[in-house]
């Protein structure tokens, strides 16, 4: 009660509080919830065996897999790229630097559709290296590697994303005191730097992987989007969705979801570790905000 | 192991950072390197470590020339000023680091006895299972020094090896570093811009500005004769007054100090707070008081001098003397260089 006689914080308003809140909780519920519940309620609403029947479906099967290809293949490369991006830019002074860094963020903020459009100007059939290719009869567009490397350009950023700022922030002492101690360069990336950055790597994994499996208007340019042969997850879904099978592609949007919550519960995690946002130098929270609205 | 430096540069950018600098470290001393922020000390201590590369010059460890020995195998221990302990590792892990890198293969019971030997050292027993974060700022910097001697360098490098630290836990591991130094003959070497410090600590004191050695000498040396303006207003609070030398004398203005090694020409008489003295009444230079600051030990007066020149000095505690008293100042001691030569 005798909370009550205290004057307000500023900003703290009772009325002005609550309608904030009212606006907020309300956004939350239409705009993410409700999609969320109705995707579950559709996947299921003609019974658990349409359900089974979809993800047994050889064309859904073979679309899981292909996801699940793509992001064995993209995600580790993406690593390497990341760290070694991260290492470079925090550890040497080079001409160039800054100007890396917005490289490397360009596809933070450029619309997917048009890395797809690009790969397709470079390896498609009319494009750089499209006659060579063809010519050698190797095949990027409309197969896996196409698929792949669209993944990888949309997902280049997360890792790097998230090891700089930690890394500019540790600075190179702890690498220097390996070396005069006499440990050798792998010795110090292994003992030293990995273990101290390696919460935050794992959280830019998650991110990347999450957005790897997720990725749909790059992937649909490249793929050409041929059933049970360059369909990911993502494309699946609406393909079924245009072939009026609602059902089935609320069951393969289901495991989509399904894949983004265990995504989530691996970054919530992660940030009690002291990954992400908690407990980390406040440059880096622009940056990841953005990364997530742009999930 | 003795070290030499031989004419070494540094440049960065543009920016020179060391003037040819040559000096030599004898075997078993303790050294201080002491200078303002950018006069490049911490450059030469990372230079002898291998952390830089000399532009130009060589380093000497011993009879062998280091200039171009990576930092991994010249055998220094090095103590960074943030103490850079690897964070997920236990404070006997960050010991144990080096030994276990080392291309020297050695047993894990001799690795745990020796850190058990330098947790002793370094009066840590018991805290080996702690990690860095749990420990206190001073525990940290006996840790790194623990960790930097586990590989039996043959020189012991320090950057600012106190900077981070409060002012009285300053003091005991100032000692304590002493003792360590004297009961182990290591070379060593440390960075500092607190003279205090430097003259506490060390055998030896290398006074440097601007990349360049000005003076170098044991602390006695330094104190009783600095060699130049800079020297003595870094090493402690100084008055300047400007005057004129003629014929072996400086006149103030009216006080006359012998000044007989001085050209003829303008000169600036600096003088310590404590080598002045107060009296009401007498002779000396005219000065009214401004401000008494009362300290533990002394009290200090500022006072104004009828040239409207500022003077602070150190007096008695008992002395009774109060804000626009107007009194006089005698000089006890006074350093006095010429104006053409204060300036380098």
């Amino acid at each position: 009660m005798a909370q009550k006689k205290k004057p307000p914080r500023v900003g703290d308003h009772p009325a002005f509080r609550r309608c904030l809140l009212a606006v907020v909780l309300t956004l939350t519920a239409l705009v993410v919830v409700a999609p969320l519940l109705v995707i579950a309620v559709q996947a299921f609403s003609a019974g658990i065996g349409v359900f089974l029947a979809t993800i047994a479906d050889p064309d859904t099967r073979h679309a899981i897999m292909l996801t699940v290809v793509t992001a064995l293949i993209a995600v580790p490369v993406n690593t390497v790229f990341g760290v070694a991006a991260a290492w470079a830019i925090t550890k040497f002074d080079f001409r160039g630097k800054r100007f890396l860094l917005i490289v490397i963020e360009i596809p933070f903020s450029i619309s997917p559709i048009v890395a797809g459009v690009a790969y397709l100007f470079v390896y498609g059939l009319q494009g750089l290296f499209g006659p060579a290719l063809e010519a050698a009869d190797v095949k990027i567009l409309f197969a896996l590697p196409g698929i792949v490397l669209a993944s990888m350009f949309v997902t280049a950023p997360f890792v790097a994303r998230e090891l700089i700022p930690l890394m500019q922030a540790q600075g190179r002492d702890l690498e220097e005191a390996a070396t005069s101690l006499g440990a050798s360069g792998w010795r110090t990336f292994f003992s030293v730097t990995l273990p101290n950055v390696r919460w935050a790597l794992l959280y830019g994994v998650v991110l990347c992987n999450a957005r790897v499996m997720g990725e749909f208007g790059a992937v649909s340019v490249v793929s050409g989007n041929i059933r049970g042969q360059t369909n990911t997850l993502p494309l699946h879904v609406e393909l079924l969705y245009h072939d009026y099978q609602t059902a089935g592609a609320f069951a393969a949007a289901s495991i989509l979801a399904l894949l983004a919550v265990v995504t989530l519960f691996a970054k919530v995690l992660l940030e009690r570790q002291g990954a992400g946002r908690a407990g980390r130098p406040t440059l880096a929270a622009p940056q990841t905000l953005k990364a997530e609205t742009l999930k | 192991m003795k070290i030499r430096l031989d004419n070494v540069v540094k440049t960065f950018d543009t920016f020179r950072a060391v003037h040819g600098v040559s000096l030599d470290i004898e075997s078993g001393e303790l050294l201080a390197l002491l200078g303002p922020s950018g006069s490049g000390k911490t450059t030469i201590l990372r230079m002898v470590a291998g952390l830089e590369y000399a532009d130009g010059g060589h380093i000497y460890f011993g009879d062998e020339d280091a200039t171009d020995i990576p930092v991994r195998d010249r055998g220094v221990g090095f103590v960074f000023q943030h103490y850079a302990l690897f964070p997920h590792m236990t404070v006997a892990e960050n010991i144990a680091f080096g030994m276990k890198v080392s291309k020297v293969k050695r047993e894990k019971a001799e690795i745990s006895t020796r850190v058990g030997e330098l947790l002793r050292l370094v009066r840590l027993e018991g805290l080996g299972e702690r990690f860095p974060s749990q420990i206190s700022g001073g525990q940290r910097q006996r840790v790194a020094l623990a960790r930097a001697l586990a590989v039996d360098p043959k020189v012991l490098l320090l950057d600012e090896p106190f900077g981070a630290l409060d002012a009285s836990v300053r003091r005991d591991l100032r000692r304590w570093l002493r003792e360590i130094h004297d009961e182990l003959g290591i070379t060593t070497l440390f960075v500092t811009h607190d003279q205090e410090e430097a003259l506490d600590l060390a055998d030896r004191v290398v006074i440097l500005n601007e990349g360049r050695i000005v003076q170098q000498g044991t602390p006695q040396e330094v104190c009783r004769a600095p060699n130049s303006a800079f020297v003595v207003s870094f090493l402690g609070d100084a008055n300047r007054l400007p005057a004129e030398v003629l014929s072996g004398k400086a006149d103030l203005g009216g006080t006359q100090l012998a000044a007989p090694d001085l050209a003829d020409g303008p000169a600036e008489v600096y003088l310590r707070p404590g080598d002045l003295e107060w009296s009401n009444t007498g002779s000396g230079i005219a000065a009214r008081v401004l401000r008494v600051i009362d300290r533990p030990d002394a009290r200090r007066i500022l006072a104004l001098t009828e040239s409207e020149h500022a003077l602070e000095l150190d007096v008695p505690p008992e002395t009774e003397v109060g804000s626009n008293d107007r009194g006089f100042v005698q000089i006890r001691r006074a350093r006095i260089f010429s104006k053409s030569a204060s300036g380098a």
